[in-house]
């Protein structure tokens, strides 16, 4: 079938912000629809509440609209646009939902919009837990005995039907498994129900038979219009059932499976997909299979493209997303080309003549207080994934791609279970757990059979076989005794690199340096080639450009003598390093490219547009440390490299890299440094004649009381050299103090530890800058709404700055272009201030990329990060058009989205150690719109109406007044404790008094339970710890789904989006390209080499 | 508390076993089957599971098998996925080899190979063999894995190059059953794991050429509902219509199609006089039989992956196969067959249909094993055919 012609407009829905369960990934899937859609000649209507993506980039749509993502919204943006087509199959749950809604509400019919992936049906089909039990038992496939539960009493019925623990518990309708989990026993049994019919949005849940330790698979399918039908790719977990998939390492092609076995599960697969109906696109199913006879049954299927699609796409090289897309429009799988072979058309299924390893990235030293224990609730916040030729090569890669500080499996001095008692280690091989896979290193260092790890965990004995190889192989390496033991066993050496050892292993356990060995396998010729991720197993020449390292025999395809810059990328996603960072890769692959330059992308994160195969000329998957770079960097023979863009990640191997030869383009690594150097910045803004907070560098306990005497209580702490705020504290007094200094950190000579006066009541300000060396442009000022001492990356700004004079912002400019000009700044600077009556200090200077960068780029419709890579390659940015700092006449605020509903009992306060997953954007004509805009998109959404609680700190009972005034006036009902609600009184304000929750009761805790409070202020204590009465407050508020506010300032704000709400009626909305009108045209296309 | 000593790494580092190419290419690696030398026809196969039923294909007769995907011997080996009485490949090439870890395994891959005979070789860059096979099409290869005798590689290479290779050879009388048989009287062999759990009453019976057939293509007539009486490539036409089938299969089959001039002649007689259906060899024969040419393919297709399209619905399967010869479209008589199935990837020839008389062939396997189920309803329509016949 040819495409459609009877549709012209068709609206794409993104995913809105990273979140645990639901990452990255669909911006690539959005981002390969947007361009496989509009080559077609389709116009494209785009939504999406995150600023961060490439997705939402102006150019990649005809209409992008970032706003919230709620029906009520959506229906506006439908109303004035008026799509033929919905496509709601690539942006994850969210998106499919939202198409549910739309579709339930009528939305869709009344303005004639076709949903096109996948009808309102099959998606019920697919998703309601019983018509899919039904479905599925009509096409003889076998499941676990299961019954779907809408109280206590009913899964209390089904428990004792089922008849033994464990079981499972999954809530219906929701993202990642949220709520769900794995009872053992009545008593946990009855937690886990209750919060799962408190999270499904329908209240039920499904109590099913325990299948944990069972084996566990996935595949990933595509149908037609046409009913052809083919599997892109099975995935193995190599963690048994129990385990949320996206939390388990995962392995592709299955290994373990015969022909006659893995085809019975392709038919099941196959089958599923035609009795659930899914009209065209990509779905996965997924399996269990028990170990011991075989029997197989079908855990679910999704009917949309997933974080497993883009797995499998980066895996194979089949992009499912850009296919998916193509079929709902029309086209037949034999009607399209495979992009890869050029010849070979896009309906066959994969063949692969490698391994590839998927490992969950956690955040686990982020959040203390959670449980570190893996479950059917993903808690994962990235992945890492690698290419190997065999599994132990594609393993070890695996494991150094993780960015956790380890070189491979163990093996790099890094193991620390090797003081555990072999009671304890047993627990740490039984248990899943992020760090189960060392505990099994160290098992089997002991002498631990493969049977007795496999009686511990179910692990199939194939995977332990090979980790145990790798343990036994340790003592081969170690017998090569020396370097030159090495250089004298070739055939040793290579097998240690052919096993996927980094040269830092070999290094370790033969007590060198890693530099030794990389010197020593140059000089025997031991180099990596790079094999082709071609879809088809070398059987058919393939044309794109997309590799991973191994060592073999097979030679290099096309390399060519083009001037070449390196993009170094940000490796997995984490608190403090995601999507972001990416974004500006890919924005200088774009850039680098059109001005002449081939470009070379390095990076380990299969979730993201970066690792697309078109998104560069030359895409090498792989882990990101100073070997592998290195090997590539040397194989491509790159005249230069980009480290200011990936995060932290390619910023750690900089100097490194440098001292290898490696010219890194931009702002010299000697630069970067500095800045993060304490004692030259010092210097650096005396000179300058900056104010800066009183500060001091403390490498002792002694030293860091001295250092907070003499700048007076409270300070800030923290480690230097870290993103993300890590471990970064207010701290209140000496006791506070000597607990951070003991049990906190790791303080040596080398690292200190930073104290910082704490500027209390001070407004907090990110500017980001780009300079080529003769012009420093600032891209905004923004102001953050929330006062400093929260982390920037936590703390909602807008642009422009709202409340600063003009001299204080003109203070910041000349502050901004002198620290430009002193540090050599070429490419990107971000720089945060503290205003405090009115008197400006600097806190930070880092010259590279920043998070806020494309919050910026899409408020003042400038592509910051493509003129800066640009400027890196030695263009000016006079001769691009960007000299002049923009100052929008719309308001933009980012709001930052947490992963507390995702780690029960964790305390949701902010603070200067970063939290937050991701990020939206709200954009509108004020900045109370915008703000509210922002805190809707964020699933803040304010209530208009209902019952308040207010309990705020003393410092705070004089500031609340005028709004709980505001708040009465907007018809809200006043709850608040007795301290605040005295204040109140005593200023002719009427709410009624509740009991602290431990002085008695109601308490809030009551009216949460009730589900009777719509809006929670709750400012928290300051001093030591926070209240305890408090963190549960919010915590429980957070699981209820209940807004909270935890600022005044934030407060502020929200009162203003009330107000324009009420003055304006309803939310408007307007596109990117609209709001873009009156950006200065920016020609980057001047630039070529 | 090493355990180094239950690997063989040491050996296999030195990699003393060694493919020569007859093109002067020689690949290291270590011996992991029979420790006997064997001369084969170098191919490749991209399939990621399913070694098992390759090595058991009679098929691959004559051949090396070189298994793209690195990891092999993951799952063992047990009896019911044999696709024959024992492994037929001259050798197997591969890059890793396994521990299986598997409930139904039954011996090691290792261990099997070393049973049957069959020489196999590890530790080689399968990637670079591919790519050679790619570019400069099938070649003949020495597989030398004796642990004894120290071949030098020029000696090597000359065996390959002296050997005679495939074409024109009559392999199947080489692979063939000595003599008839009736297939599985029992149902054992049919009704085995993951296939069926009971059989259908059997109504029809044909006879099946075994050329070097795939058991699963005997349980898949056998579940059609057709008894099957196997007998010799060398069987005479007359001597089938004897039996009085309803009707007559050619099976798959190892080496050159245009060899086996006796089974063409046979094709001949049969075809118009009983209903017909072919696979693999058996549909390049019955196109020989319509008075069409075979051609040999670069580097022939193997592997599990194969688009193939019905002309006559347009709707595409994804298909196991496994040949080097293919029917030439340009010699085929018009006015007598159609072609009904072509593949995707080069568009060649995968199927036939005679226009008058009741027959159909494909050039690509409906049994799988290895493969995909996709075109099983092939054995229904050969049901069909019989029936209105």
């Amino acid at each position: 079938m040819p495409k459609r012609t009877d549709i012209k407009k068709i609206m794409l829905i993104g995913s809105g912000p990273i979140v645990i369960g639901q990452a990255c990934e669909f911006d690539y899937s959005g981002v390969q629809a947007c361009k496989s859609l509009r080559e077609e000649g389709y116009e494209v209507v785009l939504v999406n509440s995150n600023p961060a993506t490439i997705m939402t980039d102006p150019e990649f749509a005809d209409r992008t609209y970032i706003e919230p993502l709620t029906p009520e919204i959506l229906t506006e943006i439908i109303a004035r646009e008026r799509p033929d087509a919905l496509l709601p199959t690539l942006g994850g749950q969210t998106a499919l939902n939202l198409g549910m809604s739309l579709s339930e509400q009528g939305v869709l019919k009344r303005y004639g919009v076709e949903m096109v992936g996948a009808k309102a049906d099959v998606i019920a089909k697919a998703e309601d837990r019983n018509l899919f039990k039904k479905a599925m038992l009509k096409i003889g496939l076998d499941l676990p005995k299961s019954a779907s539960c809408h109280s206590m009493e009913e899964a209390k019925a089904a428990a004792a039907d089922i008849g033994s623990y464990p079981l499972i518990i999954r809530p219906g309708f929701t993202l990642g498994g949220t709520g769900g989990g794995v009872a053992y026993d009545e008593k946990e049994f009855e937690e886990i129900v209750t919060r799962g019919l408190f999270y499904s949005p329908i209240n039920e849940v499904l109590v099913e038979e325990s299948i944990l330790g069972w084996k566990e698979y996935e595949l990933e399918v595509m149908r037609d219009g046409k009913d052809n039908v083919v599997i892109i790719c099975s995935i193995e977990n190599l963690d048994p059932m129990g385990i949320h998939t996206g939390d388990s390492i995962t392995v592709a092609p299955a290994q373990t499976l015969t022909d006659r076995e893995y085809q019975r599960m392709r038919d099941a697969a196959i089958a599923v997909m035609r009795e659930i109906g899914v009209d065209t696109g990509g779905s996965n199913v997924q399996f269990a299979l028990n170990p011991d006879d075989g029997r197989m049954v079908i855990i679910e299927m999704n009917p949309r493209v997933s974080r497993s699609s883009a797995l499998a796409s980066k895996a194979t090289g089949f992009p499912i997303a850009r296919i998916a897309a193509k079929l709902a429009i029309g086209y037949t799988l034999d009607e399209i080309r495979n992009d890869i072979t050029r010849e070979t058309p896009a309906c066959f299924e994969p063949s692969i003549d490698y391994v590839v390893t998927k490992i969950p990235r956690f955040a686990f030293e982020k959040f203390a207080q959670a449980d570190k224990k893996l479950g059917t609730q993903m808690k994962s916040v990235g992945e890492a994934m690698s290419i190997g030729r065999t599994f132990k090569q594609s393993f070890q890669k695996a494991l150094r791609s993780l960015e956790i500080g380890r070189s491979g499996f163990g093996a790099d001095g890094k193991d620390k279970f090797e003081n555990t008692s072999d009671a304890d280690l047993e627990e740490l091989v039984r248990v899943p757990t992020g760090d189960r896979i060392f505990a099994i290193h160290e098992a089997f260092r002991r002498g631990w059979s493969v049977e007795k790890v496999f009686e511990l965990n179910t692990i199939d004995r194939w995977f332990l076989r090979h980790l145990e190889e790798l343990v036994a192989f340790e003592d081969e390496i170690r017998s090569a005794k020396d370097v030159s033991g090495l250089k004298a066993d070739l055939l040793l050496f290579r097998q240690i690199k052919e096993f996927g050892y980094s040269d830092r292993q070999i290094a370790w356990l033969l007590g060198v340096q890693e530099a030794d060995i990389r010197e020593a396998r140059e000089e025997v010729g031991l180099i990596p080639v790079y094999g082709l991720v071609d879809t088809c197993a070398a059987e058919f020449v393939a044309f794109t450009p997309y590799f991973y390292s191994t060592y073999a025999e097979f030679t290099n395809t096309g390399i060519t003598d083009r001037k070449k810059v390196m993009i170094i990328g940000g490796g997995p996603n984490r608190i403090g390093q995601g999507i972001e960072f990416d974004y500006c890769c890919v924005h200088a692959s774009f850039a680098l490219r059109d001005a002449g330059f081939e470009t070379v992308m390095v990076n380990s994160n299969p979730e993201t547009v970066s690792t697309d195969y078109d998104t560069s000329d030359r895409l090498y998957f792989e882990p990101l440390t100073l070997e592998d770079v290195l090997n590539i960097y040397r194989t491509e023979k790159c005249w230069g490299a980009i480290v200011q863009f990936g995060g932290q990640t390619p910023l750690n191997l900089a100097a490194d890299l440098e001292k290898n030869g490696v010219n890194i383009i931009g702002t010299s690594p000697a630069s970067i440094e500095a800045a993060e150097d304490r004692e030259y910045f010092q210097e650096l803004v005396t000179r300058l004649k900056i104010k800066q907070p009183r500060n001091g560098l403390a490498r002792s306990v002694e030293e860091a009381e001295a250092i907070a005497e003499d700048i007076g209580f409270p300070v800030l702490m923290r480690p230097s050299f870290v993103l993300g705020g890590r471990a970064m504290v207010i701290v209140y007094d000496n006791e506070m103090l000597r607990k951070y200094m003991t049990e906190a950190v790791e303080v040596s000579e080398e690292r200190p530890v930073l104290i910082d006066a704490y500027l209390e009541q001070a407004v907090e300000v990110d500017v980001d800058c780009i300079s080529d060396g003769d012009t420093s442009v600032i891209g905004a000022i923004m102001q953050h709404v929330e006062l400093a001492g929260v982390h920037s990356g936590d703390s909602a700004c807008v642009i422009p700055t709202a409340t600063l004079s003009d001299p204080v912002l003109e203070t910041i400019r000349k502050h901004t272009f002198a620290l430009a000009k002193e540090l050599r700044v070429c490419g990107l600077m971000n720089i945060q201030y503290a205003i405090q009556d009115d008197e400006v200090y600097v806190l930070e200077v880092n010259p590279r990329a920043s998070r806020t960068v494309p919050f910026v780029s899409k408020a003042i419709g400038v592509p910051l990060a493509k003129l800066a890579s640009l400027v890196m390659a030695g263009f000016k940015l006079k001769d691009m058009g960007f000299t002049d700092e923009i100052i929008p006449r719309h308001k933009s605020v980012k709001e930052a989205v947490f992963p507390f509903s995702r780690c029960p009992g964790i305390d949701v306060i902010l603070s200067p150690e970063m939290k937050s997953t991701g990020e939206v954007m709200g954009i509108d004509s004020t900045q109370g719109m915008a703000f509210l805009k922002s805190q809707m998109a964020a699933g803040n959404s304010l209530p208009s109406g209902g019952n308040v609680f207010l309990s705020v700190r003393d410092a705070d009972k004089e500031a609340v007044v005028e709004h709980a005034k505001k708040l009465a006036e907007f018809g809200f009902t006043l709850y608040a404790t007795l301290g605040t609600s005295t204040v109140l009184r005593e200023n002719g304000i009427q709410s009624n008094a509740m009991f602290k929750i431990s002085k008695g009761r109601p308490s809030v805790l009551d009216m949460i339970e009730e589900k009777n409070v719509a809006w929670i202020i709750n400012t928290p204590s300051t001093g030591a710890a926070p209240m305890r009465d408090e963190v549960k407050m919010r915590a429980r508020a957070v699981i209820r789904n209940i807004p909270i506010t935890t600022t005044m300032d934030g407060l502020g704000a929200a009162i203003d989006g009330l107000g324009s709400l009420r003055d304006n009626g309803k939310v408007a909305v307007c596109s990117l390209q609209e709001f873009h009108r009156h950006a200065p045209k920016i020609d980057v296309s001047r630039a070529k080499i | 508390m090493s355990r180094a000593k239950e690997y063989s790494w040491k050996e296999q580092r030195e990699k003393r076993a060694y493919l020569a190419l007859e093109d002067g290419t020689v690949m290291r690696g270590y011996s992991v089957g029979a420790e006997t030398d064997a001369v084969g026809e170098v191919v490749f196969n991209t399939g990621m599971s399913g070694y098992q039923e390759i090595l058991s294909d009679p098929s691959y007769s004559g051949q090396f098998v070189t298994m793209t995907y690195p990891e092999i011997g993951n799952t063992g080996i047990n009896a019911a996925d044999m696709e024959s009485r024992q492994f037929f490949a001259n050798g197997f090439i591969i890059h890793n080899v396994n521990t299986p870890s598997n409930w139904r395994s039954e011996i090691a891959l290792s261990d099997c190979l070393k049973k049957n005979g069959i020489p196999a070789i590890a530790g080689i860059d399968t990637r670079l063999l591919t790519e050679k096979l790619r570019e400069q099409g099938t070649v003949k290869g020495y597989l030398h894995v004796e642990p004894a005798a120290d071949l030098p590689e020029g000696e090597g290479i000359s065996k390959a190059e002296a050997w005679c290779g495939l074409d024109g050879q009559d392999y199947a009388s080489k692979v063939t059953c000595e003599a008839g048989y009736d297939w599985d009287p029992d149902g054992s062999l049919t009704a085995s794991w993951g296939v069926a759990d009971e059989l259908p009453e059997a109504d029809l019976t044909v006879v099946a050429y075994d050329f070097g057939v795939k058991w699963n293509i005997l349980r898949s007539l056998r579940l059609t509902g057709m008894n099957v009486k196997v007998v010799p490539a060398q069987t005479s036409a007359d001597d089938v219509l004897k039996m009085k089938p309803d009707g007559v299969f050619l099976s798959n089959g190892p080496a050159d199609p245009a060899a086996v001039g006796y089974a063409a002649e046979a094709a001949r007689k049969l075809l118009g006089k009983v209903p017909m259906m072919g696979i693999c060899l058996g549909h390049q024969l019955l196109g020989i039989a319509c008075g069409g040419n075979t051609f040999r393919l670069k580097f022939g297709h193997h592997g599990c992956n194969h688009p193939v399209k019905d002309l006559m619905t347009n709707e595409v399967e994804i298909t196991s196969q496994n040949h080097n010869f293919a029917v030439d479209v340009d010699s085929l008589d018009k006015s007598k067959v159609e072609v009904t199935h072509i593949n995707l990837n080069d568009m060649t020839v995968e199927g036939l249909r005679h226009k008058k008389e009741p027959m159909f062939c494909v050039q690509y396997h409906p049994e799988a094993c290895p493969g995909p189920h996709d075109p099983y309803y092939l054995f229904g329509r050969f049901r069909e055919l019989i029936k209105s016949a």
